[in-house]
């Protein structure tokens, strides 16, 4: 019980307290991302290599965005890989989700084993999957034909399928959404389903009508966490092509146009002008998809 | 009529069994392919120089060549990169509790003007693109001759990490404030309630954000990639990428054995933490 005269002192007391406790972020924030925030969008309009001063060129940087081939094909190789990873990976997951769900023997046993990939580091499942996809001596393309009389094909090494091999790699890695999902799905209640049931609805009809709209939410995390993380792949990329982006380019995703264009050519102002786009990119997509969500999303308490 | 009649509740409770096994069925099936890379790695780790190449394959190395783990980690200096890994994430470890747990601390417990406001800026800092803020931190590290060092990686740690202070805080939250309230009374500082109530009573959530914390920092590859350079500094991430151009062609079975190694200090952590682990992640996929 406070008296009424010490009521404005406490206050402010307390909130003295709130800012000296949030002060390593408050510091961390303007040092590590707001200043360099700003920082990098002056700098994408300079032309700087790190050993004499920035010069200001204007809007040179994003003409020669517009106009360098290599950067549409980075953006159409990121953009390729992100809609094949995050609808598939986001399908398997759920299904593997609701497979799970319906309560299996040694539940936890099961959502260790497909958990387990997540905890692989992105460097091993990167060496492990450049291993088991190797064109020749590979295990996958042995399976292929002796099993289905297939010839593999190349994978990593084949323009045309190392993206879709990339994409195949970070199916495997779906453990962290599954574990996301379940929990989702373990939430949803089961008077729901009941009363449908006897309302004579079937398992189709319930999981479209129930199901979905109970854990859209999830999903629409996962969607816009998803999206963000796939349009920053790097690691995976990076190990695999040996840092090129190779066979001829077919892997060249925009960070790695931006770290090599700002860690081996030493053009900072460029980069930061493509690492701009990125996050406008990144920023104008997940704007996009919260606004269309109020459309599918389903909140069970108006907000 | 010529079927046998059967009640709709046996018919329900059939169908029931039905699903419940097809479901295992699909699990087990999956369970394997997904599990199946991580057997092949282990499988190849123990193979000789050309028994990696034989076909057929064979699963069972025969016989099993144990001292690839030993030529491996010998081939490059790698007790030192795992000397340097471990080093750290086990500093990045330490700045990130320090530093989550008052953050958190201030944003669950504490009231102020703002508050909302700062929490939803720390919350959208999740969403920026590492690439966008790399360069001027590079610069600005580059200026203070930190380059080649741990520095520019372990220092920023103690300024927290949006995901984790989030996570923190919702965990936070669920301590009854009226413990707060009554140390006030006693005449206890903030400092206090936060190191003698809320940390005792959050200590599983503190070890979910340590484990996050030492797997992000053991796994992170772009970091170690732009700020190190000298190879006795190398962390393993960057150690085992090098492997293969070191090595001339591909010795799959050496690698497979070094990356074995360096899956094993994340996988035990999560097999010794599993509950507080898969909690970390439902409280981070769904948001409050």
């Amino acid at each position: 019980m406070r008296k009424r005269s010490n009521l404005g002192a406490l206050a402010l007391k307390e909130e003295r307290a709130f800012y000296l406790f949030i002060s390593p972020w408050i510091i961390g924030f303007v040092i590590f991302t707001a200043g360099p925030l700003v920082g990098s969008l002056i700098l994408s309009f300079t032309s700087y290599n790190m050993a004499s001063l920035p010069r200001f060129i204007g809007i040179n940087n994003y003409k020669e965005l517009i106009y360098d081939p290599l950067v549409r094909r980075s953006l159409l190789i990121t953009t390729y890989y992100t809609i094949l990873s995050v609808p598939l990976g986001m399908i398997l997951a759920l299904a593997l989700a609701v497979v799970l769900n319906q309560r299996l023997p040694a539940l936890g046993v099961y959502r260790t084993i497909f958990y387990l990939p997540s905890i692989v580091p992105a460097v091993a499942s990167a060496l492990l999957w450049q291993w088991l996809l190797n064109p020749e001596f590979g295990i996958v393309n042995y399976f292929l034909y002796k099993f289905f009389g297939i010839r593999g094909p190349q994978w990593f090494y084949s323009e045309s399928w190392v993206i879709p091999s990339l994409a195949l790699m970070s199916l495997w890695g779906v453990g962290n959404w599954i574990v996301i999902y379940l929990a989702s799905l373990q939430g949803v209640p089961t008077t729901l389903y009941e009363a449908a049931r006897i309302d004579g609805a079937s398992s189709w009809t319930m999981f479209f009508k129930i199901t979905l709209p109970v854990i859209s939410p999830t999903l629409l995390f996962t969607l816009v966490t998803g999206i963000i993380s796939a349009f920053q792949v790097f690691t995976q990329v990076y190990v695999i092509t040996g840092g090129m982006g190779g066979p001829n380019y077919s892997s060249h995703v925009l960070t790695l146009y931006i770290y090599r264009t700002g860690f081996k050519e030493y053009r900072m102002g460029y980069a930061s002008s493509m690492a701009w786009i990125l996050f406008l990119i990144v920023l104008v997509l997940s704007l996009i998809i919260l606004k269309s969500s109020k459309k599918w999303v389903y909140y069970e308490v108006e907000q | 009529m010529s079927r046998e009649w059967i009640s709709p509740y046996k018919q329900e409770k059939k169908l029931k069994d039905i699903t419940r096994v097809t479901a295992t069925i699909i699990a087990t099936v999956l369970a394997f392919f997904i599990i199946f890379p991580i057997i092949w790695m282990f499988s190849t780790s123990l193979k000789g120089q050309f028994d990696v190449m034989s076909i057929p394959p064979q699963l069972i190395p025969s016989p099993p060549h144990w001292e690839n783990f030993h030529d491996a980690l010998t081939f490059l200096p790698f007790n030192l990169f795992f000397k340097n890994s471990v080093i750290y994430s086990i500093l990045s470890v330490f700045g990130e509790l320090l530093s989550c747990s008052l953050v958190a601390f201030g944003f669950a417990r504490l009231r102020a003007r703002h508050k909302d406001t700062l929490f939803l800026l720390m919350l959208s800092t999740m969403m920026l693109p590492y690439q966008v803020t790399m360069i001027p931190q590079y610069i600005l590290f580059n200026y203070l001759r930190w380059i080649d060092s741990y520095k520019p990686l372990i220092v920023p740690t103690f300024f927290g990490s949006a995901y984790l202070i989030f996570m923190l805080r919702q965990f936070y939250s669920t301590i009854p404030k009226e413990m707060d309230e009554a140390a006030m009374l006693d005449g206890c500082s903030y400092l206090r309630i936060w190191w003698n109530i809320v940390l005792p009573l959050s200590k599983s959530a503190l070890v979910a954000v340590a484990i996050f914390s030492f797997m992000w920092h053991w796994n992170d590859y772009l970091g170690p990639l732009l700020y190190l350079n000298s190879e006795d500094k190398l962390t393993v991430s960057l150690g085992l990428s090098r492997f293969t151009a070191s090595y001339g062609g591909t010795p799959w079975n050496l690698l497979m054995a070094a990356s074995l190694v360096f899956v094993i200090p994340p996988v035990v952590l999560f097999f010794l933490f599993q509950r507080v682990f898969i909690q970390g992640v439902v409280i981070s996929g769904i948001k409050g």
